[in-house]
């Protein structure tokens, strides 16, 4: 029954993306029709920045499958250095998930610029068949969460 | 070398008489400092104005009600020069709010000491700690760990003041109880003791004895860490520590570094609606209420672990008794080890979410 369960187990991701690139990028991928699997759902935010740890954790908490934060590369910032700090964030949240061995692989930050909807598709499928084998988010069945 | 001044008089005494001076001589408004608030031997923090009042201040004695860091951050600036009695960690939080802009350096004479710990505080039905104390003092001569201190002060490694403008020596100091070494560690510290009795020296804060004592705590440092690791691991872990959390956000009230008086975790913003509860549960089968304990200390964590300076007090008010100290000094000894930073070292250095370089964590972002 389980092996079943996690066969047809379809992720639910949960993708922050920056106004200025990444989801024009997912526009484009749309645009040029390319396979993108429709695991994503996709929240525009106006800077990768804008993304609090709080706000990560309330998905995970939520029961989101797996998270996705993307925004400008490094340096092409709409804002200069929102992605910078972003960076940090980041950094800060994946290491306190380590050192309590919290797996952070559910997690997953990427730069997409504006043109590269081919790396978009890329991206968002290779995260989904990666969530797709660690299973179901744990927190789902576990009502301490 | 740093230059000091040695008072023949035990250092409580010297430090009570150094204040005398400082407020006869109206250079000071104030002077903050512990004092016993009657025969109970309950202790408080106090501004003390009038001189006369300053037998009852007790300095150095081994406790702490609050972290005075929180208190001075209530009420700086001050208009005229106050000074303070603080213990390293307070006086580490007290720098870390001025870089939050929750109170300035300004008009305070910062005197802080070499700490060997303090004792828990008092709870109903607890022992008081007075039986231990002059064990403690013996200790502190000797350089050891005293019994019956806190746990987080048994494993703290950063009991010499960082920015003290005068430093009291009392660890490892033979005779304690009848000379008192003041390190004068800035021109303000010599301005204010200029004519305070005394023979000038030139002498090192740090001894063997520190050393070995540094040593000995970052022996019970790894002990305590390797029990904790045990502990907790995945969301297991989690549940293990923080599963009795009574959710009384208490640990974040006492917290020095936790100002923020429009807590996120106090807000609306994660209140559950009926429907809310409804999809949960039957999703879940079952869920926990209050929900979300665990998520506001792993928020905590996350927003500023990084800044801990391991004063402990939340494990200290903790009703459910969750090691949360050892939790945020683990967890932020790895997160400012990341950005080379120690809490409260020095004003300047800029909180660690707040600046970048450009070139760091280039691995990151796939």
């Amino acid at each position: 029954m389980g092996e079943v369960k996690i066969n047809n187990f379809k992720p639910k991701i949960v993708g922050y993306l920056c106004n200025w690139c990444t989801y024009a990028a997912a526009d484009l991928a749309g645009a040029s029709r390319l396979d993108i699997k429709p695991s994503i759902n996709v929240i525009r935010v106006m800077c990768s920045s804008r993304i609090d740890q709080n706000l990560i954790l309330t998905t995970f908490f939520g029961g989101a499958d797996g998270i996705l934060i993307a925004g400008c590369h490094p340096g092409d910032c709409h804002y200069d250095k929102g992605n910078y700090y972003a960076r940090r964030r980041y950094a800060l949240l994946k290491k306190v998930l380590e050192t309590l061995k919290l797996d952070p692989e559910r997690l997953q930050l990427s730069w997409i610029s504006a043109a590269e909807g081919k790396r978009y598709a890329t991206v968002v499928n290779e995260f989904t068949e990666r969530i797709r084998k660690l299973g179901p988010n744990p927190i789902n069945n576990n009502s301490y969460f | 070398m740093d230059r000091l001044m040695k008072v023949n008089k035990s250092a409580e005494l010297a430090i009570i008489d150094f204040f005398r001076l400082l407020l006869e001589n109206d250079r000071v408004s104030g002077i903050f400092t512990l004092r016993k608030i009657n025969k109970d031997d309950s202790v408080d923090y106090c501004l003390v104005t009038d001189e006369n009042r300053l037998d009852e201040a007790i300095p150095f004695y081994p406790f702490m009600p609050a972290n005075a860091g929180q208190i001075l951050s209530r009420f700086s600036p001050m208009n005229k020069p106050v000074a303070v009695v603080i213990k390293p960690c307070e006086l580490r939080a007290f720098i870390e709010l001025v870089k939050r802009e929750q109170g300035t350096l300004d008009n305070f004479l910062l005197i802080s000491y070499s700490c060997a710990g303090v004792f828990p505080i008092i709870k109903t039905g607890d022992e008081p700690f007075e039986k231990f104390l002059p064990s403690y003092w013996e200790t502190v001569k000797r350089g050891g760990i005293s019994q019956g201190i806190r746990q987080t002060c048994k494993v703290c490694e950063h009991f010499l003041p960082m920015n003290a403008d005068i430093t009291i020596s009392l660890i490892g100091e033979n005779k304690l109880d009848s000379e008192c070494k003041m390190f004068l560690n800035t021109d303000k510290a010599k301005e204010f003791a200029k004519d305070f009795e005394g023979e000038m020296l030139e002498e090192d804060l740090e001894s063997p004895v520190i050393n070995s004592l540094l040593t000995k705590r970052k022996g019970e440092k790894e002990d305590l860490f390797t029990e904790l690791s045990s502990k907790y691991s995945g969301l297991d872990g989690m549940i293990n520590i923080f599963g009795r959390c009574i959710g009384c956000h208490g640990c974040s009230r006492v917290c020095p570094i936790c100002y923020c008086t429009l807590c996120d975790f106090e807000s609306h913003n994660y209140d559950y609606s009926a429907s809310i509860l409804e999809r949960e549960i039957s999703q879940k089968g079952a869920l926990r209420l209050p929900p979300d304990t665990i998520f506001f200390h792993l928020g905590r964590l996350i927003h500023m672990s990084f800044s801990c300076i391991g004063c402990g007090l939340c494990t200290e008010v903790c009703p459910a008794n969750i090691p949360v100290s050892t939790l945020f000094i683990k967890i932020g000894e790895e997160t400012a080890k990341m950005f080379d930073y120690i809490p409260g070292r020095n004003v300047k250095e800029a909180i660690p979410v707040t600046v970048f370089k450009e070139e760091e964590f280039a691995e990151l972002g796939e």
